[in-house]
């Protein structure tokens, strides 16, 4: 509903919003974002945090564009962003998993560690990008631009993989009561590393998709975009607590988040009150969930009482 | 779950529709050029310039340029920044105005190459790119022309040249400068190095160079750590109008300048750069700085609006040689690769500080 009052004041606001060939384009500016923000969504229902996905995305860049500038085909310079992603993940997901460590913890570590590596590796200058790997955000398939495509087909990968298989469950499980899980034969630590791992796949996914749009890799790349990721999840109805949260959730906040942005930045918006419109969003969002969990909680007692 | 599967397909199913829908909508209008919602109202010139990041008094000078040249040429004169100063904030930026129908867009690029594709797409839709107070470095095919200060070569010797005028014994002296990666810092403390090595500055040694990010908190803890680190310093020079407003701060809280209460036995620190008069005055004032320098931002942003008109119009071909006479501000004239720049370098001190205000 939110997203539907948000896209009529932006329309309203400014005629030049109302092009979708326009807005479709800029639908590549938040792809990562997306992407992103559905791996947190697994991460966040199985009860953990990653604060480490956008330094994930800059280290992974910079790796592939390394890799790529010294002769990687693309092909197997997406398949190596996808395989660093998951393993720069799988270090995330072991350490919280296996090694038994708050996952805020770890990823905070991580978060400066990618980056710093990142930097590492580059220094402060930019790599260039072989041409096979760019454009793909001016792709158009069937007038949609790939990255929406590639998008959706992932949001629908994740949809089905956390609301239909038993995969799912048990990650809702492992958020909602882990003591619980266990005693239930739930296979918890597995649960919780392919989560973090698979949200280093899609940061690493991301990569290309940033690189191919910027044309160069940078050590700051996707700067602070872990908190555009995080807040998308929450404003879709997530919980950090775990075991609540949902693909369409996800999705429909990136979108409304990019609804926003784009509209405010049409406007004119200056952008301190940008940032200030998306964080008031994400607290009334977190009012409205806690009001209603209550209200439905006094309801159920009526009822109960009754 | 099934439901909420549905629910998700159904809301997927309706984004491509959506999308399907508004692309047939949009059939109508002729390929590459830009949406008929976003075309100006009534032919005037529409410009827009694109600082670093919001709220630096500097570019508020350059603006100031741009809004009474505009106001000279009839154009409509907008501006809009990002928040930060990040290599790719820029780029919704650059977006938005495109869509917005702009046919100039001025910018002072935070990155030499990571603009490169969206100014591409910018300029397949017909808009002209100009670039001010810095260049997108081996990238010049990205935009039309390149609006510079001053001639940058002269930067760093000149800056040097103002330390040195006032240390007759030579000594220690470090860098404050911006970020890491700014290709004009980064070009001007190579002039300052290069320059260095003539025997007239033998007794001048470089022991350091730092980066306060163009962050003022930041500036100032490495203004200080500086100062403790090398407790015979006898200079720094700050070519950057937030780092050395910082390190003039610092320098005036330590008394550490020549003649402070607490300069320090070598005779005190001579704090140098490059910055605004009116950011500078009260350290002028008070003898904590003796001496900077800057070129005109203002200048800059007259000259890029009076290119900006020309352009668009096609008066002016950014060709090496020509000559552009613009009415208040002189001759000028284009140099390699469509570079121009906006004047001299002016040093000031207590005995002109009072002439400028910007």
């Amino acid at each position: 509903m939110l997203l539907v009052v948000a896209f009529t004041i932006a329309a309203r606001a400014n005629h030049a919003f109302l092009d979708f060939a326009y807005l479709l384009d800029t639908t590549s500016l938040h792809a990562e974002t997306a992407l992103m923000a559905l791996g947190m969504t697994l991460v966040i229902i199985s009860g953990n945090i990653d604060l480490s996905p956008a330094s994930n995305l800059a280290l992974t860049a910079c790796i592939v564009a390394k890799l790529a500038a010294g002769g990687l085909s693309a092909g197997l310079a997406i398949l190596a962003a996808i395989v660093i992603g998951g393993l720069l993940g799988a270090v995330n997901g072991a350490l919280v998993a296996y090694g038994r460590l708050p996952s805020f913890l770890v990823t905070l570590a991580t978060l400066a560690l990618y980056r710093g590596g990142a930097q590492a590796l580059t220094g402060p200058a930019s790599v260039k990008v072989p041409n096979a790997l760019t454009g793909a955000d001016q792709l158009l398939i069937g007038r949609i631009p790939f990255p929406l495509i590639v998008v959706l087909v992932v949001a629908i990968v994740i949809g089905v993989l956390l609301h239909r298989t038993i995969f799912g469950r048990w990650t809702y499980v492992v958020g909602m009561n882990e003591r619980a899980a266990r005693f239930s034969a739930v296979p918890v630590a597995a649960v919780k590393f392919w989560c973090f791992t698979l949200l280093g796949a899609l940061s690493g996914l991301s990569a290309i998709l940033l690189l191919s749009r910027l044309q160069v890799a940078r050590y700051d790349h996707a700067h602070g975009q872990e908190l555009d990721v995080i807040t998308a999840v929450l404003l879709g109805g997530a919980s950090l607590a775990g075991g609540r949260g949902t693909v369409v959730g996800t999705m429909l906040a990136v979108a409304l988040v990019a609804v926003v942005r784009t509209g405010m930045g049409l406007a004119e918006v200056p952008t301190d009150y940008q940032l200030a419109v998306i964080g008031a969003l994400l607290v009334g969002a977190a009012l409205a969930t806690g009001g209603l969990e209550k209200l439905a909680g006094w309801t159920r007692l009526a009822r109960e009482v009754s | 779950m099934t439901k909420l599967l549905r629910l998700g397909i159904a809301a997927i199913a309706g984004i491509v529709a959506l999308g399907g829908l508004g692309c047939s909508q949009k059939g109508g209008d002729t390929a590459g050029t830009p949406s008929s919602a976003g075309k100006p109202a009534g032919g005037k010139l529409r410009i827009v310039y694109i600082p670093k990041s919001s709220g630096n008094a500097y570019f508020d000078d350059v603006i100031s340029g741009f809004k009474e040249e505009a106001a000279k040429v009839g154009a409509d004169f907008t501006t809009t920044a990002p928040a930060t100063s990040d290599a790719t904030s820029q780029i919704s930026f650059i977006k938005d105005q495109v869509q917005l129908g702009v046919n100039v867009i001025a910018i002072t690029p935070n990155s030499p190459d990571a603009l490169n594709a969206t100014l591409d797409d910018a300029k397949a839709k017909g808009v002209i790119v100009i670039t001010v107070d810095a260049d997108l470095d081996k990238n010049e095919t990205h935009r039309v022309v390149a609006v510079l200060p001053t001639d940058f070569t002269q930067v760093g010797p000149g800056q040097l040249d103002t330390l040195a005028s006032q240390l007759p014994n030579g000594g220690d002296f470090a860098i404050l400068s911006a970020t890491h990666d700014a290709p004009n810092q980064n070009a001007w403390i190579e002039g300052m190095k290069k320059a260095l090595t003539d025997a007239k500055y033998a007794k001048f040694k470089l022991v350091d160079v730092v980066y306060g990010d163009d962050d003022a908190p930041k500036s100032t803890t490495e203004a200080e750590a500086l100062f403790a680190k090398y407790p015979n310093l006898r200079g720094i020079i700050s070519p950057t109008s937030v780092g050395l407003a910082a390190a003039a701060q610092s320098l005036d809280t330590a008394g550490g300048y020549p003649g402070g209460p607490h300069a320090n036995p070598a005779g005190g620190i001579v704090l140098t750069g490059l910055s605004t008069p009116n950011q500078m005055k009260k350290f002028v004032e008070k003898g904590v700085v003796a001496k900077f320098q800057l070129w005109s931002p203002h200048d800059m942003g007259v000259l890029a609006c009076y290119l900006a008109d020309g352009l668009k119009s096609g008066k002016i071909k950014p060709d090496e040689g020509v000559e552009v006479d613009v009415p208040g501000l002189g001759k000028h004239k284009f140099g390699p690769k469509g570079v121009i720049t906006a004047g001299p370098m002016v040093t000031f001190d207590k005995s002109n500080i009072g002439q400028y205000n910007f």
